[in-house]
């Protein structure tokens, strides 16, 4: 978990992830950040994420984003 | 003889009164509810703003029905819609409202507190607190007012990003969005059946001709919420979920769907028509679309907002390889472009010059501003017998062998992010003249990464996430820098100003 904090803080280290519970409020990441973080999950816990994986539903907390890595077989 | 967009709007609302005009989430709303509403929100506006005519009214409202509605409203009650940007820090909008001065702000309870502190609140029109269940309207009272607009008065005011900190609000009339919208039912093949995936924020000029269609041709506009642009595979679902026929997007999200490759996986049968235009496609990811979607009608539109949404296309007829530029290709019907060199002489085949359009789909001017109205308006240098005016685009192009256009560059500092358009020159302007962070700095765009860079002069070096915080408070998202450079000393030109393209070529240089 920590793990994702971080790449998170890397793109937009303004926002505090942690305060909300790792709920992510709409509109914080944009698309350009959702890329980014995508590339950046699959080379920190070298998996594919697949694109039809890549819905809102799934980037909305710090845990969704966890259920994401673990679904395209990444160890949290 | 149409004069006004609304004599689209009624002839379509007769016709199909019971057909869906506005699809907003779990909300089908028909076009009779849709004209009821805006006739009966248009005798509150006229009442509220005692009769005025020709005037901006401001909507500071999401991209839902109620701003589409409202939009139409004004159009009922003789006036002129602005759309404002509900994640514009509040201190953009205020400018954009010291400068244009509109008459009345319509907005929510949920937008309504921001607006408290710019604008006294008999300015304000809060849509929550109107039942309309128990309103009713006057047609002749609507038909007064708009037997007083002619088709030279405004429709709307669309702002775009200028030099001195203060967006320009571009004035358009009712007669430019007619030409554009015959042009292209007469050219591009769409008809009274088109679903519109309408994704353009209701701040650009793409927005306003989804309009032209919903009225003209009783299209349904099928609202794609604002949150999606991050999540390509959504908004393909929901074109999918509702047949939609018909896109006007900008490239930078039809990039994204490409390098994810979600064609393949995601299905589109029923979409016809492809449109884009705000920026450069590149050939490659757009060939991978046509690969897909090869059922499809796919049209590359070109124009500055000065000039009414567009004013070339290129309908793609041919295989292009994809290190081949897709050209923006001729002018539309009832507009005229020519290409001026340095000497404003006309330019031969093959020869780069300043794309210029004449017509009447030219922009009114820019409101409440006349110096700048006056310096990208111009009398056309090749005209010395009568006034005509000319927009001079500040784009670069030629004209091949083909007789197509070709789009290669700007003149100044203005460029395309996201398909919005941006003026480096305002970015500087808040950081060094607004906020004082630093005394000398440039802006400058890595085309290769779609990134803004701000390059600095300053005795201590900031952290990026500070510079962006304070840039924030002033300036859209969009526009916010996101790599910041400290440098001992900016490279200058021999008048001594800072030399951009110097700062661009070594940029490129790196990236090498």
């Amino acid at each position: 978990m920590e793990k994702i904090y971080r790449l998170l803080e890397e793109l937009h280290s303004e926002y505090d992830f942690a305060a909300n519970d790792g709920v992510i409020e709409e509109g914080v990441l944009d698309s350009f950040d959702i890329i980014s973080l995508v590339t950046m999950i699959e080379e920190e816990y070298d998996v594919i994420i697949d694109a039809l994986d890549i819905v809102p539903e799934n980037f909305n907390s710090v845990e969704s984003i966890a259920n994401v890595i673990r679904k395209s077989g990444g160890v949290i | 003889m149409r004069t006004n967009l609304l004599d689209y709007l009624k002839v379509t609302s007769d016709k199909v009164p019971n057909k869906t005009a506005v699809i907003d989430g779990e909300r089908n709303i028909s076009f009779r509810t849709l004209t009821d509403q805006a006739k009966k929100m248009g005798c509150i506006i006229n009442r509220k703003i005692s009769g005025t005519i020709r005037k901006p009214i401001a909507v500071f409202l999401d991209k839902r029905f109620e701003l589409i509605m409202s939009d139409i409203a004004i159009m009922y009650c003789g006036n002129a819609y602005m759309n404002l940007d509900t994640k514009s820090p509040i201190q953009r909008i205020r400018n954009i409202i010291e400068l244009i001065e509109p008459e009345l702000i319509i907005t929510n309870h949920q937008h309504i507190a921001k607006l408290e502190k710019v604008l006294p609140s008999e300015k304000i029109l809060n849509i929550d607190l109107i039942d309309f269940d128990n309103e009713i309207y006057s047609q002749d009272v609507l038909d007064h007012i708009l037997n007083s607009v002619i088709d030279t008065d405004p429709l709307c005011i669309i702002n775009t990003s200028g030099s001195t900190g203060v967006p320009k609000g571009v004035v358009l009339n009712h007669r430019s969005f007619i030409d554009f919208t015959e042009w292209s039912i007469n050219t591009t093949g769409i008809d009274d059946n088109e679903v519109i995936g309408s994704l353009s924020p209701s701040v650009f000029d793409i927005y306003s001709f989804e309009l032209c269609m919903l009225m003209a041709l009783g299209s349904t506009i099928v609202i794609l919420p604002d949150g999606l642009a991050a999540f390509p595979t959504r908004i393909l679902q929901l074109l999918q979920d509702h047949h939609v026929t018909f896109i006007f997007w900008v490239p930078t999200i039809m990039v994204n769907i490409a390098n994810l490759d979600l064609l393949s996986r995601i299905q589109l049968p029923a979409l016809r028509s492809i449109w884009f235009a705000g920026e450069v496609f590149p050939t490659k990811q757009f060939n991978y679309w046509r690969k897909f979607l090869n059922q499809s009608k796919f049209i590359n539109l070109y124009g500055p907002i000065e000039i009414t949404l567009d004013c070339t296309y290129f309908i793609v007829d041919r295989e292009l390889s994809d290190d081949e530029p897709i050209p923006i290709g001729v002018a539309c019907k009832n507009t005229d472009v020519f290409i001026l060199n340095d000497q404003d002489k006309l330019c031969g085949v093959n020869e780069e010059g300043e794309l210029c359009v004449r017509g009447s789909s030219l922009a009114m001017g820019y409101y409440n501003n006349p110096e700048k109205t006056a310096a990208a308006f111009v009398q056309n240098p090749l005209n010395r017998s009568y006034p005509e005016i000319i927009y001079r685009t500040g784009d670069i192009v030629l004209e091949n062998d083909r007789g197509e256009l070709i789009f290669k560059g700007r003149k100044d500092s203005i460029i395309k992010h996201s398909g919005y358009r941006i003026e480096l020159g305002e970015i500087e302007h808040v950081i060094i003249n607004t906020l004082k962070i630093v005394e000398n700095g440039c802006a400058v765009y890595n085309h290769e990464k779609k990134e803004i860079i701000f390059y600095y002069e300053s005795n201590e070096e900031f952290q990026a996430a500070e510079f962006k915080k304070r840039v924030g408070e002033m300036l859209p998202k969009y526009m916010i820098p996101s790599v910041y450079y400290k440098m001992d000393q900016l490279p200058r030109n021999t008048n001594g100003k800072i030399d951009r393209l110097k700062l661009r070529e070594s940029l490129s240089e790196l990236i090498k």
